[in-house]
């Protein structure tokens, strides 16, 4: 799909890098001379405006996290004049204090150019009827699609979340041909209209799904892709990066991050350490033009691998691969970086196990064990214990080799391991007891 | 005409913990299924249960439906003499024939003693051992 900003999206990475650094340069600038949190921080740590020669010296300044948007709640994080700013936003606080993110004019146009790129790579734009079904109000995601899609020339249908018998029907009358919203309210959707006898596939012209918000598989956008006759894009963003603000493109092989706009890194995040392109780590994210709520090293707590080749659609800009958990989750087992959602996609290549697991972490001494449960598929049982013990090996193999730590696996009856999402009953870690 | 002697055992999947063999015992009794012979067999963690039974598509659909892992396996129920030597003359027909016995149980029921065998070329040895003079199980035992 033809981009939006041809100049940008496909400028040669040295330029981009040069751009990126004169930007971070003006960007450590500004933020040490408005900002006394900033001011205070850089002091600390030792680092000045001026020790910024390289793109590589972003590194000498600390990291941020999510603590230090509530310690300084409601504005103690605003870099703009209190004149200046355009638009709150607030996320709900699900653990203590709601934050609070705020955006002047050229934030606001600078969030909408992102997501005009992000759309115009999937092929959405003139023409197009965008139905933003993402909650509008203090949440980033309604009024953040509204105005990129604005942007692109579509036209946009602001039906918000829920009356979704409602939205349906306006679906069918107004011909949208694209929707914005969590994955599980499109398949929702889905479910409600087959109920009302309208086939969302043969019935209406969607075409284009933009979802996001919520963490979703490549096994959820194929069933989506195929169930409803759409193409599904997975869309990025967080409140403090100004909302949902990165999309695929029509390759659908990882999100393209806007290196005039956001500068990421992956660190190791029990050390902090930058990891290379290739290597799974969490997201740390610099927004590079924000002036009224710029972000430094933002541990966004995602996370992802980072990806530098070319992709094929022609734009120049890093990519970032799917969500693949929050670092809450990690384990640290002998020292290595586990996260359960390696222990997932694994299982999913190996068709003698189900896809239902459990990580079990133990003390032995002084060396941890990890034990993984999984049940045998029925294709693959066999009543011969030596072919039971292949597949346990393969198991035990192939998750070795995914997760650089030795693994048992126990082979258990189907139906015994837990079915719903969620770290509580899908890791055991005995080791604190 | 080997085939009336392939016999149908049911094997199901079993975690290695306590009450597991009972969870499948009083399945099949309640479902008035008859056990003929069985046989655990175990590695670490797990263990495959092995079993003769009257009915065995009644016994998988029973097992299955409770959640089971449950497969059928071709095996062949050969009788032996009850005394010294017995089984020694059915593994050495199958030996001499180059047949492979992947695993066997017996038991010892009102008509004698039977060794249940799980072989690598199930018809090969039904042949060897009736030409041997040998007697073995109908498999229309197992309806």
């Amino acid at each position: 799909m033809a981009p939006w900003n041809r100049q940008v999206e496909e400028m040669p990475p040295d330029d981009l890098r040069r751009l990126q650094y004169k930007l971070a340069k003006a960007l450590v600038r500004r933020i040490y001379e408005t900002s006394e949190f900033y001011r205070r921080r850089m002091k600390e740590y030792g680092v000045r405006p001026d020790d910024i020669g390289s793109l590589a010296d972003i590194g000498k300044l600390p990291f941020m996290y999510k603590r230090d948007l509530r310690d300084n709640y409601p504005d103690g994080l605003f870099c703009a004049p209190k004149d200046e700013l355009v638009r709150y936003h607030v996320s709900s606080g699900t653990t203590g204090k709601p934050t609070v993110v705020g955006y002047t004019r050229h934030d606001i146009e600078n969030w909408s150019e992102s997501l005009a790129r992000g759309f115009s790579s999937c092929g959405l734009g003139r023409g197009d009827v965008l139905q933003v079904s993402y909650g509008y109000g203090l949440f980033t995601g309604g009024l953040g699609v509204h105005y990129g899609a604005e942007r692109v020339g579509a036209t946009v249908l602001p039906t918000s979340v829920g009356n979704t018998e409602r939205q349906i029907e306006l679906m069918q009358d107004l011909h949208t041909t694209a929707i914005a919203c969590t994955p599980s309210y499109l398949l929702h959707m889905g479910e409600v209209a087959e109920k009302m006898g309208v086939s969302i596939r043969d019935d209406t012209d969607l075409r284009i799904g933009i979802l996001g918000a919520e963490p979703w598989s490549e096994q959820m956008r194929s069933r989506i892709e195929e169930w409803l006759g759409i193409r599904a894009y997975d869309i990025y963003g967080t409140s403090e990066l100004s909302g949902p603000m990165f999309t695929e493109c029509s390759e659908q092989r990882g999100i393209h991050i806007w290196g005039d706009l956001a500068l990421v890194e992956v660190v190791d995040p029990a050390t902090g350490e930058v990891l290379p392109p290739g290597e799974r780590g969490e997201l740390v994210v610099t927004i590079l033009q924000k002036e009224a709520f710029p972000m430094i090293r933002y541990r966004v707590g995602d996370i992802t691998v980072m990806d530098e080749e070319p992709c094929a659609c022609g734009r120049t800009h890093p990519r970032i691969r799917r969500i693949q958990g929050r670092v809450d989750d990690m384990l640290i087992v002998r020292g290595i970086n586990v996260f359960p959602s390696q222990v997932e996609h694994a299982l999913l290549e190996i068709p003698e196990v189900g896809r239902h697991f459990q990580i079990v972490v133990d003390r032995k001494g002084a060396l941890d064990t990890m034990l993984v449960r999984v049940e045998v598929s029925e294709e693959a049982f066999s009543d011969k214990i030596t072919d039971l013990m292949v597949i346990k090996k393969t198991v035990e193999h192939r998750l070795k080799t995914s997760l650089n730590v030795g693994v048992d696996v126990e082979l258990v009856e189907p139906g015994t391991l837990p079915r719903f999402e969620g770290k509580s009953k899908k890791v055991v870690d005995r080791r604190s007891l | 005409m080997e085939k009336s002697y392939i016999v149908k055992q049911i094997s199901i999947f079993s975690e290695n913990r306590p009450g597991r063999l009972a969870a499948i015992a009083s399945a099949l009794r309640d479902a008035k299924i008859n056990i003929f012979a069985f046989s655990i067999a175990e590695a670490n963690g797990f263990g495959v249960v092995r079993a003769l039974v009257d009915r065995p598509e009644d016994a998988h659909r029973t097992l299955t439906d409770l959640g089971f892992r449950v497969s059928f396996t071709d095996v062949i129920g050969v009788k032996m003499r009850d005394e010294p030597g017995g089984l020694s003359e059915v593994a050495s027909v199958l030996g001499d024939a180059g047949i492979n016995i992947e695993y066997a149980y017996a038991y010892s029921g009102r008509d004698g003693a039977v060794l249940i065998l799980r072989v690598d070329q199930v018809e090969d040895a039904v042949r060897q051992i009736l030409d041997h003079g040998g007697e073995l199980l109908k498999a229309s035992l197992f309806r």
